[in-house]
């Protein structure tokens, strides 16, 4: 039985399942972290989603919560692109397998 | 108190500073060791004659004492003493020591060792002089080891001749036997009285109240305590003075250079026996009932038969410095004799002339060597007369002071001695073996100048290739400076310089003139020692068969002059190889005589034959049994450790390696887990929230 929620809530696993399985395997940084930016915004979708079908609709929470997290997902993704900027000017790639220079 | 009494402690510590430093200067600087050596020696003859005359104002037994090391309760206490007999003998041993120091000036003045010579000769003195003084038991038994130990260092002095350094084994070792007597006799002595101090305000151990406690003590065998102390103290005399059976080192000990013969083995150190039983004569002459003490009649039979077994065998020696040393052990005989018959006066007093003439005979002997090139065998000297002349003159008064020729100084020594033992009470054949000693004397001594100084010239004889080459390997070699004939024609025969003749000029008027001071008309000496006043009396001569016994021990000596002069002196001697004649006239008692009456074959075999087969037993002892015992127990103990190491390296290192092993490997897979790649711990990550779903799910299903 296919309900709204549960059509919401399937897309957003599939897309959380695609951001994940793009942060990992992708070896590029920047798509990594693209990935990244693909399960928050599965995260949001299931606020928006539970909020309208939720039992109160009328109160804005669910909209307020993924504005938030749209906000410091910007805020994020900036950090995020300076850090691999910074890793670039020094190791000369944005290959994450090589970037292993913290390993035991 | 005066202050010669106050600082008497310097006559000994002068001489014995100056071998400190003579001993710390470079090897070089001779003229720096000798003029120490006689300077120091010069001072205190300065300050002995000082003592003296102090002694001469008033004649008394004054000391010093100080507590030096405390043990327990007991405080062992030093000093020194100063009594008539302390001032003469420092006044003899500085004065014959001043003359020998310069004579060795001149006689060692080839040898290279010259500092060390004078160093040793310095210690000698300032010893001796310290057992002069000692006003203990200790200290002068301390100093009596130090002349032991120079006597030694003298004796081995040319330590490269085997013979000087088998020698200088020798006299170490035999003084030693008698010095494990003077010990024992110096312990029981403290066990007894309590002290070993001499004289201390009545409670010294010479004093009447511990003396008289230990003749009341007996001891074993009937003896007094006292005496059987004395016995033991003259043990360490004996050894000291080379009384038989201890005599055997006196003779090896001229293997020494000749000056050291003559202070050491003539004068002084040989005279220290005979002046430390003088010290303890009243202990060893304490009796309760005032006769002879036992140990008394011991030294005086000891005494008696040594003078005569060493007179008899001088007769047959032929090194001149042999006789010589025979003649030395048979003096001490006579001045043993002398304490033991007549009193300390008696013997200290041949004592003191003998010391003058013995080491003017000595010294003598020395210059005749040094003028002969090294040659010691008086069969191949002869018609010396001539050639030296200072020599000869200075060597016959000493000869006929030795011989007892009447006004000579050993004539009145002598004869007071024969006296005594003339009166003594317990026997009279002390007095027949003296007498005959001194007949035997008169022979040997005429017999050895007549050999030495009269007839013809037997060197010059065989003077030649051979000789020169017998010299050159046999004595440059053997004798050391004894043979410094460098710088003299090689076989020519000179008067030693003016360094070596005046002191035995010096000598020779002491050995002529010394007598009179102890005559029996004028018994200064002896009252001096008794700390009497001696006044001028012709009339003693008549007393109590003085005269008599006088011209008996005069026709005595001139028998025995006149018989050694019609065996040797009648028809010069011609050849170096012509057979002696005595020997002619009674080969086989001459053959054992030469031998020395085979006393040191006698010792080889009953003593140091069984010691060295003792020793051999030992060292296979040594070698096989408590080696091998040895050898089981360390090889036991080093298997135990191989055990255990084995044990170790197996067991707990390969545990504990193993066990370090898994943790390093435990980590390197940890490490494995921390790549430093940030998808792989996502990856972790991902897996992980799977789980957790699947968990969270299937539970909510169940």
């Amino acid at each position: 039985m296919m309900t709204p929620l549960n059509g919401f809530l399937f897309i957003s696993a599939l897309l959380f399942a695609i951001g994940l399985g793009g942060a990992l395997t992708r070896r590029s940084a920047i798509l990594v972290l693209v990935g990244i930016e693909l399960m928050l915004n599965a995260a949001n979708l299931n606020f928006i989603a539970f909020w309208r079908y939720g039992p109160h609709p009328e109160a804005l929470t669910g909209v307020l919560f993924v504005i938030f997290s749209i906000a410091i997902a910007a805020a994020e993704a900036a950090v995020g692109l300076a850090l691999i900027q910074a890793v670039y000017r020094h190791a000369k790639t944005t290959d994450v397998n090589e970037l292993d220079a913290m390993k035991g | 108190m005066v202050w010669i009494v106050r600082n008497l402690w310097l006559i000994p510590a002068l001489p014995a500073a100056a071998a400190a430093v003579i001993a710390l200067s470079r090897q070089a600087q001779r003229k720096l060791s000798a003029g120490l050596a006689i300077g120091s020696m010069g001072i205190s003859l300065l300050l002995a004659l000082i003592a003296l005359a102090h002694m001469l104002a008033q004649p008394a037994t004054e000391y010093v004492n100080f507590r030096w090391i405390e043990f327990g309760s007991e405080w062992l206490k030093f000093g020194w003493m100063l009594d008539p007999l302390t001032a003469i003998m420092l006044v003899m041993v500085t004065l014959v020591s001043l003359l020998i120091f310069i004579f060795s000036v001149g006689y060692m003045a080839h040898d290279e060792n010259f500092t060390r010579f004078f160093c040793f000769l310095a210690l000698f003195a300032g010893a001796m002089l310290g057992v002069v003084i000692a006003n203990n038991l200790v200290l002068l038994f301390m100093c009596w080891e130090v002349v032991g130990l120079t006597s030694y260092l003298l004796i081995g002095f040319w330590y490269h001749k085997p013979e000087a350094a088998a020698a200088a084994k020798k006299a170490f070792i035999v003084t030693r036997i008698g010095d494990l007597g003077l010990f024992l006799g110096m312990l029981w002595l403290y066990s007894l009285s309590g002290t070993l101090v001499f004289y201390d305000n009545g409670a010294g151990c010479l004093e009447h109240a511990a003396v008289s406690a230990m003749v009341a003590h007996a001891a074993a065998l009937g003896l007094t305590a006292s005496s059987a102390i004395g016995l033991l103290i003259f043990c360490g005399a004996a050894g000291k003075s080379g009384q038989v059976p201890l005599h055997v080192w006196l003779p090896d000990a001229m293997e020494g250079p000749t000056p050291v013969s003559a202070l050491i083995h003539a004068a002084t150190m040989v005279a220290a026996g005979v002046f430390l039983i003088a010290r303890m004569y009243p202990l060893i002459s304490a009796t309760a009932n005032g006769g002879t003490s036992q140990a008394l009649e011991v030294v005086a039979w000891v005494g008696a038969i040594t003078a005569l077994f060493a007179a008899f065998i001088a007769v047959a020696q032929d090194d001149i410095k042999r006789i010589l040393a025979y003649s030395t052990i048979s003096q001490l005989g006579y001045m043993m004799l002398g304490l033991a018959v007549g009193g300390v006066a008696v013997g200290i007093f041949h004592l003191i002339t003998h010391a003058f003439f013995k080491s003017l005979l000595f010294l003598g002997a020395g210059s005749v060597i040094h003028g002969c090139n090294g040659e010691q065998d008086i069969h191949k000297m002869g018609g010396l007369r001539k050639r030296m002349p200072i020599t000869f003159a200075t060597y016959a008064a000493g000869m006929l002071a030795l011989c007892g020729v009447p006004l000579f100084a050993g004539f009145w020594s002598k004869d007071e001695i024969l006296h005594s033992a003339h009166g003594w009470n317990v026997s009279a054949v002390p007095y027949y073996l003296g007498a005959a000693a001194a007949l035997l004397t008169a022979f040997y001594m005429t017999r050895q100048v007549a050999y030495v100084f009269f007839g013809k010239n037997r060197m010059a004889a065989e003077a030649g290739a051979e000789h020169a080459d017998e010299h050159a390997a046999g004595h440059a070699a053997g004798h050391g400076a004894d043979a410094h004939g460098t710088g003299h024609g090689v076989g020519e025969v000179h008067e030693s310089p003016a360094v070596m003749t005046v002191p035995l000029i010096i000598l020779a008027l002491f050995a002529t003139f010394l007598g009179f001071v102890g005559t029996p008309a004028w018994p200064w000496f002896q009252a001096f020692l008794g700390g009497r006043h001696a006044a001028l009396d012709f009339r003693a001569f008549a007393g109590s068969g003085i005269l008599p016994l006088m011209a008996i021990s005069s026709l005595i000596v001139f028998a025995g002059l006149g018989l050694a002069w019609w065996l040797y002196g009648r028809k010069p001697i011609e050849s170096a190889e012509a057979t002696d004649a005595l020997a002619r006239i009674m080969p086989g008692p001459f053959h054992v005589l030469a031998r020395r009456v085979y006393v040191d074959e006698v010792y080889g075999v009953m003593v140091i034959g069984p010691a060295r087969w003792c020793a051999r037993a030992m060292n296979w002892a040594d070698r096989w049994v408590w080696n091998g015992a040895v050898q089981a127990v360390a090889g036991l103990v080093t298997g135990v450790a191989w055990i255990d190491s084995s044990l170790d390296a197996a067991v707990i290192n390969t545990g504990f390696d193993r066990g370090c092993e898994g943790v390093s490997r435990g980590g390197w897979l940890v490490t494995r887990v921390q790549s430093g790649r940030v998808q792989s711990y996502l990856r972790v990550l991902g897996i992980a929230l799977v789980a957790l779903v699947l968990f969270l799910f299937w539970s909510h299903k169940g």
